[in-house]
Formats: structure tokens, C-alpha cells, sequence
């Protein structure tokens, strides 16, 4: 078990430096710095900006002076928010977009699951058509089709949600977080509940849920204690890239919903080519990543006795 | 033997009568014609890549050509013309859409239009200096975007661009995928743990965000669009592809192509892929979606193809900024591209069930 | 008053492939404290017999056809599933086939032994857990109040199959149902847990429902015996009258192909044919085509099963006319 941890936290560290790597040299191979091209600034102004971020040395040095600050968890001051550090960045940010995602994760954890039981329970019939069916409908309605749909129906038709915006509009009844947090939990929901439907469609099909029927266990004891452990083992291998999902979907529902989160801050870094913020976004993500996938792979072996040796 | 009348009569059985031999192609295909929902997908998808195909060269209209006095018409809303006589050369004719009558007739008053608009629906002609205005037979199935462009054409053609991006990077993924995976689980040992960690670790990283890293520093460029997102996806269909050659090198139909001397390339190539094509094309067709879903992201944060050019995804991001208003430009794209992911999603699942008789024995 | 009484049992699936007619109108009793074999080969229904009475047949594409089984007063295959649920496991056991596959492999031990006494008795945890381990101890497993905490993959096959036998027999049941419950255990393994099963079925007076293909079994075990073919019972006598004297040639052809020590060099004997297809809805008895007795009115007329001796009930039509007999010394040129 914690032989385990040790060794995908080990695996942290070539992950995280492959990533610092390559958007670190891809960020100089492009052509035209942040200060030459976009600005009408002079030769001297550019030297001295350039020398102020550490530019004008040589690109190994930059380099290794990059990844020691990075160790410090220090990505150092952002070209477009002059008063902030990359890091105050993410620590204002962030939040908001772990508050969206914790409240997408839930609710796509709960309608997902409870779907999926459903549908396995009631196999070919109308109760595992119609779940299932939705569950399509999910998929195939991606966040940035769902998330206008949901703006226009409860934000400009029924007003109950404000449409953008993050601030200052809580007159109205739904908190500004809950139509992107529905928007991201329900496409994931549909992949949860399709998992969920599998594993326990296999597990319910199993000689020892047979041995419980034997025993006179009652259905919903079957369900909860003898296949629900075995039956969620694929949605729990799902939540780690469910997860690296939820980022990306996270810029759209915050393109969307005009919310002040991070995927905004870093697609608005990429539009503005600051290097220092991308590249701390970036790292910051794939921390968040391989944190996930741990996670998952503990509950997977904590769910499964047979893997835990 | 006495005639054979009753149905169990003691006849010595033959192997092949036990055995009905079907191809499995031609199995999977029969089982494939019962499952509806499937077929449906099927036919759809077709549907919808000959729509995308050759719709464009029937819709009468060019996906960049703008009428600005066309912008934002609902779809089939009828459509008037005017024609400006010049005293040099040709009359110089173009269209309007009767919502867009105000800007025609900014200096008239409101009920002196709504009198134009009623004489010129009615089948009339309406002179007004120069200008002569008529109702037209032009219409919009989809009505037009605010710059006036056709509105069926561009989503015929950005769905060109959009399974186009799919199904390329699919295939690059594909190519990839099938090759690492099943070099990999041949060559066992040091060489597979060492591939197979390698996409351990391209596994761990947040590939969107790599994705539009690429995307911005090397330019919106349409080859690299599909080199990135097939580069992204290869990963599952190689760890699916070594599952399944691990498993059949160990069957004795291998150590017999062994025993006749047959060497590793040709072990590989005609007797490994092809056993696994079932689950290539499987993971392929649910591949197709996935990309398509990725470059819609992608155009929808206005990272994909660039304007005037067009794809699903940037049509549906450019209908959600006004949808209060024309729900229209959001509801045509949004509709052919869930169409589009609902038929390959049900495919796939069908060609499961199909070709993977074990995973569903009902 | 037999414990339990079955009458014309029809036990239908409905696949795509047609109706499989998997058990065909059976009909058995259980007498307390007895033990009953049911012999067969695979597909011959012995396994869905008793699954149906239980009610465990997957519905669908199962589906019970026709028939009561009367036990204690109720009709296990009508009763309102609650009602039959309080027999499950409580009045009626049931020990399976794989005890690898048996036993929830994502929960402890401890948790499926006690769950019969939580479920029906409702008795407290603490209570149930020594009661538990008592039942372990019983069935011949030591340091069990360690190993109670165990994972079922943490057993060997034989261990677990002990387990299986302590769950089913905890809340003391008047049936026991063993469904080959030694087919997948090494043979000195199948010895221990025969014993055992005859052990406890001593001490707690349960009667037993044996099935098993293995003649040799049924001969050390079983008190009475129903022999099943292609979903019928064919001859149902007590286990010395099976051996002594067979009186359906399906019978006596399975004893006849039991290889034999001191018959060295002689080619083994083996039924000609395959059992026949249960999609058919045919006329005649199943066996007709692989019998060497076989006549004309066997292809014609449905076979019941008709007492011949004082306890001894066989379903050959030729047999019950008299126009054939003694079947042992007939002896077969095998075909094949």
C-alpha cells in the first residue's frame, strides 16, 4: 500500500519534468518574445525588460534558474498582471475552479452511480432504457452544447441563474457556481452511469451474487453490500482521467459562464503568451493529475482486497 | 438405413455439422443487422458524411460569401431583392431579409415599412429611387449567420472540417497506437516495460492543455491540428492492443507459425494484427467521436480553424453568443454535431456487441 | 407428509436460439433427514431442478413453466418472493458447484458467514460473529477466530468450500442442497469435504439433496436416487436397487461405462451419440436414439415414469411392458 504511494509519487517527478521541459523550451522556440513584436517599444526598454525576467542570459541557464524557483513553488511574476507572482495567480484562481469542480464531481458521482444501478438492476427493460438513453444524450451534448442550452433556459428565460459573472449577483436563487457546476457534472454523470451499468452488469452476473440470493439476502442488501464495491472498480480506474477531463472542460464551462477560474486564466495566458503563467498552469495541472490518479489508484486497492498484497 | 423421419433419428454426427462455419466478419455483420439502434447509427453517420460531403455543392451558396443586409435571417424567412439600376452597366441586384427591412429604410417611419413589407410579401414590386424591391424565391433552410452567410452550407462545411479532423487523427492515432501496443506486447521483457512506461508517464499528463500549448505556439495550422489530437489519443488503443497480443502469443496457432519458421514481421503483421482487428476497428469507431469532441473544444475557445473557415465547433461557439436572440445559429450546428457523436457512439457499441460476442451474452 | 414434495416441474429458457426445455416435468420427494442424489450428465437439468426451487433461476430468460414444490406448507414456486426469501438460506441451503467463484471475493469472511443469522435471525453482530466462528471450528477449520477476518482469496479451494458448508448449515436448515460440490477440488480434497458433509448432516439431521455426475459418489453417499436425462427423470430407486438392478438403459449404459480395474486391454465403454437437442420439442423418449433396445414405439410415444418395483420407478416404456429385463447381463458391443 504505501509501497504503492511511494512509488507513483516517484512517478511525479519524471511527469512534472517532461511537462516543465517541454513548455519551457517550447515557449522559447517560438518565435518573438513576449516584449519584441506586439509592442512598439525601444531597443533599450526591451533589453532592460528582458533582462529584468531573466532573458538575456543563456537558454540552459535559464533553464536550471527555472526549475530551482519551480521547486520553490515559485513560477515566478506574470507578464500581463504586473502586481502578481504566478503563484498569487493560481491561489486566486484555483479556488473557483475547485469549488465548480468538487460540486460537478458530486453531482456527476451521484446521478451517475444511481443511474447506472438503476439500469444494471432493471437489465433490458424500461428502466434500463430510458437511464441509459439519457445517458447518450449526455455524451453526445458536450459542455459547450449544454452549457449555452442551460444559460439560455435558466439564466435568460426562467432568470433563476445569473448567465455570467461571478460577482456580486446573488439576488437571484442559484449561486453563480451551480449552472457550470450541472453543466460539467452531468457530462460526466453519463460516462459514470454507462461504467457504473457495466461493472455491475459483470459483478451481478457472478457466482457469488447467486450464493447471496441462496442465503435469502434481501435485493437492495445484494446491490449495496455484495455488488456495488465490485460493480464501481471501473468508475473508480475512470476518476483519475475524469479529472484531467474535468480541467479541460473547466475552460470551456468557465468560457461559457464567464467564470473567474483558472482554465480562464490560462486560455487568457495562452491568447496573451505569458510564458512565466502558462508554464506554471501547466505544471500546476499535471500535479493535480498524477494527485488524481494516485488517489484513484488508493481507492481502487482499498475496493479491491485481491490487489492489496 | 430406413427413411429418416423423426428428428432424432441415430445418424453418426460429423464434426462440421455441429460447427455451422461462419467468417467471423460475416457473423459480426449478421449479428450487427438485428441490433436496431446500431443500424441506425449506422445510416445516420452516413447520412450525415454525404450531407457534408456533396451537401455544399447543391445549397447554392459558399460558405465565406457575406451579405451583410442577410444577417441573422431565421431559417426559410423570406427573402426580398433589390435591384439598383445604374445608368453604367449592369443592374447590380442583392438580397435582404424582411427582419432586416429597418436598416433598408432607416429614415421611414415604423409604420410606412411595415407597409413596404406588407406590399412586397404580397407579390408586388416597390420602386424607391434607383431601387427596386421584390419578394425572392432565395431562401435559407438554416437560415444565415450575422455576417449573412448561408448558414446550412457552413455547417455542411465545417462538418467537412470536423470529420475530417476526426477521422485523420483517428487514423494517426490508429497507426500509432496499433504499432507501439503491438510492438510492445511482441517483444515482451525489457522492451514492453519499458515502452508501456513510457506511456505511463504521456499518460499522467494533462493533454488538452498540451494540446492548445501546441496549438498557439506553432500557429492554428490544420496539419499539426491533427498530428496533435492523433498523438493524444493513441495511448488507450496501445495499451489495448498489447492486452490482446499478450494474451494470443500464447496460443498455440502462434507457436505453430513459429515452428514453420516464419519470421517475426510476418508473425506480427499476418497472424497478430488481424486477430486483433476487431478490437482496432471497435476502440477506432469510439475513437472518432472522442477527437471530434477534442477539436470542438479546441475551436470553441477559439484555438481550432480560423475564420472564414469553419467547424462545428466554432459555428457552436459562435451561436452561443447569440443565442438570446437567434437560437438558430446554435441550435444547426449543435444538432448535426450531437447527431454525429450519437450514431458513432451507438456504432461503436453495436460493433462491441458485434465483433466481442463475450462481452455482451444475452 | 414428505419434507418437500415436487410435482411436474418445467423449467423453460427463452433464448434467441429457441426454447431450451432444461427440466421437463419432474417430479421428486424429500423425506427429512434423507439424502437424495440426482445423477446426470451436464445439460441434463439436475442443477436447474434445484435452482428453481430455490428460486434462483435468472428470470428471464428462465421462466418456471408449470409445477408446486410443497415445503412446510407453502409452494416454493408460487409464493410471494418475500415468503420465499425467509426460506432461503433459513429453511433450505444451498452449497455450489466452484467455491472459487462462490464467495464474494470483495468482502471478508466474516461478513457472509454471519449474514444468514443478521438476515433471518435478526440477531445482534457480536452475537452472530461467535456463533460464527463456532460453525468454522465445525466444519474443521483451525484458528478460525483469526481467520474469520480473512478474504476468501486467502483460502485454498478445499478451505473454501469448508466456508461454503458453514454458511449454508449456520442457521441449521432442514435442506441442504449440494450442487457438485466436489467437482472442482483436487480427490483427496473431494473425500474430506464428502465426509464432512455427511458429518454434519449426522449431527444436524438435515436432509440432503445431492447432485453429482459421479456414480461413485452417489453409491458411498446418497440413500435414494433420481437419475436425470435431457431434463426428465428416467429411474428414481434407492441406491442399492440403482446399482442392482437398472431398469432404464440409460441407467445401466452409465454404469456400464464406468471403467473397470480388472477389465485391462478391453476398450472402454461409451454411449453412442449426443444428448439430443432441448430447443426440439420431439415426440418419443430422449434416449431412443442412443438405445440399443430401442423399438419403434419408443420413437412414438412420450415415456412416464412408472413404479415397476416396490421402490424402484423407471421411464422405459420397453421396460414397463416387460419387453426387456435385466439389463446388467445384456451385454453391449460397443459402438462408436
Amino acid at each position: 500500500m504505501i509501497k504503492v504511494i511511494v512509488g507513483r509519487l516517484l512517478q511525479l517527478i519524471p511527469v512534472l519534468l517532461i511537462i516543465l521541459t517541454v513548455t519551457f523550451f517550447m515557449s522559447k522556440m517560438v518565435p518573438g518574445g513576449p516584449f519584441s513584436a506586439e509592442r512598439q517599444a525601444t531597443p533599450e526598454v526591451i533589453a532592460k525588460l528582458n533582462a529584468y525576467y531573466g532573458l538575456d542570459k543563456p537558454l540552459w541557464e535559464q533553464y536550471l534558474g527555472y526549475l530551482a524557483r519551480v521547486v520553490r513553488f515559485d513560477f515566478g511574476p506574470s507578464y500581463t498582471y504586473q502586481s502578481e507572482s504566478v503563484t498569487e495567480v493560481i491561489a486566486r484562481a484555483f479556488p473557483i475552479s475547485l469549488q465548480i469542480g468538487t460540486l460537478a464531481f458530486c453531482i456527476a458521482l451521484v446521478i451517475g452511480v444511481t443511474a447506472g444501478v438503476i439500469a444494471a438492476v432493471n437489465k433490458n427493460k424500461l428502466w434500463d432504457y430510458f437511464p441509459m438513453s439519457l445517458s447518450m444524450l449526455g455524451i453526445c451534448l458536450p459542455t459547450f452544447v449544454l452549457g449555452p442550452i442551460l444559460a439560455l433556459v435558466f439564466g435568460l428565460v426562467l432568470k433563476l441563474a445569473p448567465v455570467s459573472g461571478w460577482y456580486g449577483l446573488n439576488y437571484v436563487p442559484f449561486h453563480p457556481m451551480i449552472l457550470p457546476a450541472v453543466t460539467l457534472g452531468l457530462f460526466y454523470a453519463a460516462y459514470i452511469a454507462r461504467l457504473t451499468r457495466g461493472g455491475m452488469l459483470d459483478i451481478l452476473s457472478q457466482d457469488f451474487i447467486r450464493t447471496a440470493r441462496a442465503k435469502g439476502v434481501p435485493d437492495h442488501q445484494i446491490i449495496v453490500k455484495h455488488a456495488l464495491r465490485g460493480g464501481l472498480l471501473p468508475v473508480v480506474a475512470f476518476l483519475g482521467p475524469a479529472l484531467a477531463g474535468l480541467i479541460s472542460g473547466s475552460f470551456v464551462v468557465e468560457k461559457v459562464f464567464n467564470v473567474p477560474g483558472l482554465g480562464q486564466e490560462f486560455i487568457k495566458s495562452v491568447f496573451n503568451r505569458d510564458y512565466p503563467l502558462i508554464l506554471g498552469t501547466v505544471a500546476f495541472f499535471g500535479i493535480l493529475i498524477v494527485v488524481f490518479n494516485l488517489l484513484s489508484d488508493i481507492i481502487q486497492t482499498l475496493l479491491d482486497p485481491k490487489s492489496r498484497k | 438405413m430406413a427413411a429418416v423421419t423423426a428428428s432424432i433419428e441415430p445418424v453418426p454426427i460429423r464434426a462440421d455439422e455441429l460447427v455451422q462455419g461462419t467468417s467471423l466478419w460475416k457473423d459480426a455483420w449478421l449479428r450487427l443487422k438485428k441490433n436496431h439502434v446500431a443500424l441506425f447509427g449506422l445510416y445516420a453517420f452516413c447520412m450525415v458524411g454525404l450531407f457534408c460531403l456533396v451537401g455544399p455543392f447543391f445549397t447554392g451558396y459558399t460558405y465565406e460569401q457575406t451579405e451583410i443586409s442577410l444577417k441573422a435571417s431565421a431559417p426559410m424567412e423570406p427573402i426580398l431583392s433589390r435591384t439598383e439600376t445604374r445608368k453604367t452597366g449592369e443592374p447590380k441586384k442583392s438580397f435582404i431579409a424582411f427582419s432586416n427591412l429597418e436598416d433598408e429604410f432607416l429614415d421611414k417611419p415604423e409604420s410606412d415599412r411595415k407597409a413596404i413589407a406588407a406590399k412586397i410579401a404580397n407579390g408586388e414590386a416597390y420602386q424607391e429611387g434607383r431601387n427596386t424591391y421584390r419578394l425572392s424565391n432565395q431562401r435559407h433552410f438554416f437560415g444565415t449567420d450575422p455576417l449573412g452567410r448561408d448558414l446550412l452550407t457552413r455547417v455542411l462545411v465545417g462538418g467537412r472540417i470536423s470529420l475530417a479532423v476526426g477521422f485523420a487523427a483517428t487514423l494517426v492515432s490508429v497507426c500509432i497506437g496499433v504499432l507501439w501496443g503491438a510492438t510492445a506486447g511482441f517483444a515482451g521483457g525489457k522492451v514492453d516495460t519499458l515502452m508501456m512506461r513510457f506511456a505511463d508517464i504521456l499518460y499522467a499528463l494533462p493533454f488538452t492543455v498540451i494540446v492548445i500549448l501546441l496549438m498557439v505556439m506553432f500557429g492554428r495550422n490544420f496539419i499539426l491540428l491533427f498530428a496533435a489530437i492523433g498523438a493524444v489519443e493513441w495511448l488507450n488503443m496501445a495499451r489495448i492492443v498489447r492486452g490482446q497480443i499478450i494474451s494470443l502469443k500464447n496460443q498455440e496457432f502462434i507457436e505453430a507459425a513459429i515452428s514453420l519458421g516464419l519470421s517475426s514481421r510476418q508473425i506480427l503483421f499476418r497472424h497478430l494484427i488481424p486477430n486483433v482487428m476487431g478490437s482496432i476497428i471497435i476502440y477506432a469507431t469510439l475513437t472518432v467521436p472522442n477527437v471530434m469532441l477534442l477539436e470542438a473544444v479546441l475551436s470553441f475557445l477559439g484555438l481550432g480553424v480560423q475564420p472564414p473557415l469553419s467547424s462545428w465547433g466554432v459555428l457552436i461557439d459562435e451561436g452561443s453568443r447569440t443565442m438570446e436572440t437567434s437560437i438558430w445559429l446554435l441550435a444547426c450546428p449543435a444538432m448535426f454535431f450531437s447527431l454525429t457523436l450519437f450514431s458513432l457512439n451507438f456504432l461503436g457499441d453495436g460493433l462491441r456487441d458485434a465483433l466481442d460476442p463475450k462481452s455482451s451474452k444475452d | 407428509m414428505a419434507l418437500l414434495e415436487v410435482e411436474n416441474l418445467r423449467t423453460y429458457f427463452y433464448t434467441r436460439g429457441g426454447i431450451i426445455r432444461a427440466v421437463d416435468n419432474v417430479s421428486f420427494s424429500l423425506e427429512q433427514g434423507e439424502t437424495m442424489g440426482i445423477v446426470g450428465e451436464s445439460g441434463s437439468g439436475k442443477s436447474v431442478t434445484c435452482y428453481s426451487i430455490l428460486g434462483l433461476i435468472p428470470r428471464p430468460p428462465g421462466k418456471i413453466v408449470s409445477g408446486r414444490a410443497r415445503f412446510g406448507g407453502i409452494d416454493l414456486l408460487s409464493c410471494p418472493k418475500e415468503q420465499l426469501r425467509r426460506v432461503q438460506g433459513k429453511r433450505i441451503s444451498m452449497i455450489f458447484q466452484d467455491p472459487m467463484t462462490s464467495l464474494n471475493p470483495y468482502m471478508r469472511v466474516s461478513d457472509q458467514l454471519v449474514e444468514p443469522l443478521l438476515v433471518h435471525e435478526k440477531m445482534g453482530r457480536s452475537q452472530a460473529l461467535t456463533k460464527a466462528i463456532a460453525s468454522l471450528e465445525e466444519v474443521g477449520i483451525q484458528d478460525a477466530a483469526s481467520r474469520i477476518n480473512l478474504y476468501p482469496h486467502q483460502f485454498s479451494g478445499g478451505m473454501r468450500q469448508r466456508v461454503m458448508i458453514a454458511m449454508a448449515l449456520i442457521s441449521r436448515p432442514e435442506i441442504l442442497i449440494a450442487d457438485e460440490p466436489t467437482t472442482s477440488l483436487d480427490v483427496t480434497v473431494q473425500a474430506q469435504i464428502l465426509e464432512l458433509i455427511k458429518q454434519r448432516q449426522k449431527d444436524l439431521g438435515t436432509a440432503v439433496i445431492f447432485i453429482t455426475h459421479d456414480l461413485g459418489v452417489v453409491a458411498s453417499f446418497c440413500d435414494y436416487v433420481n437419475v436425470m436425462y435431457a431434463g426428465r427423470i428416467v429411474e428414481s430407486a434407492v441406491t442399492d436397487e440403482i446399482f442392482a438392478r437398472p431398469m432404464h438403459p440409460y441407467n445401466a449404459s452409465l454404469q456400464q461405462s464406468i471403467p473397470a480395474l480388472h477389465e485391462k486391454g478391453q476398450p472402454l465403454f461409451t454411449i453412442p451419440g449426443l444428448p439430443p437437442d432441448l430447443t426440439i420439442d420431439f415426440r418419443g423418449c430422449p434416449f431412443a436414439p442412443r438405445c440399443v433396445h430401442a423399438g419403434d414405439i419408443c420413437k412414438e410415444q412420450n415415456p412416464a415414469l412408472k413404479q415397476t418395483a416396490p421402490g424402484h420407478k423407471t421411464a422405459c416404456i420397453r421396460f414397463q411392458r416387460g419387453e426387456i429385463a435385466d439389463l446388467r447381463l445384456r451385454n453391449v458391443v460397443a459402438t462408436v
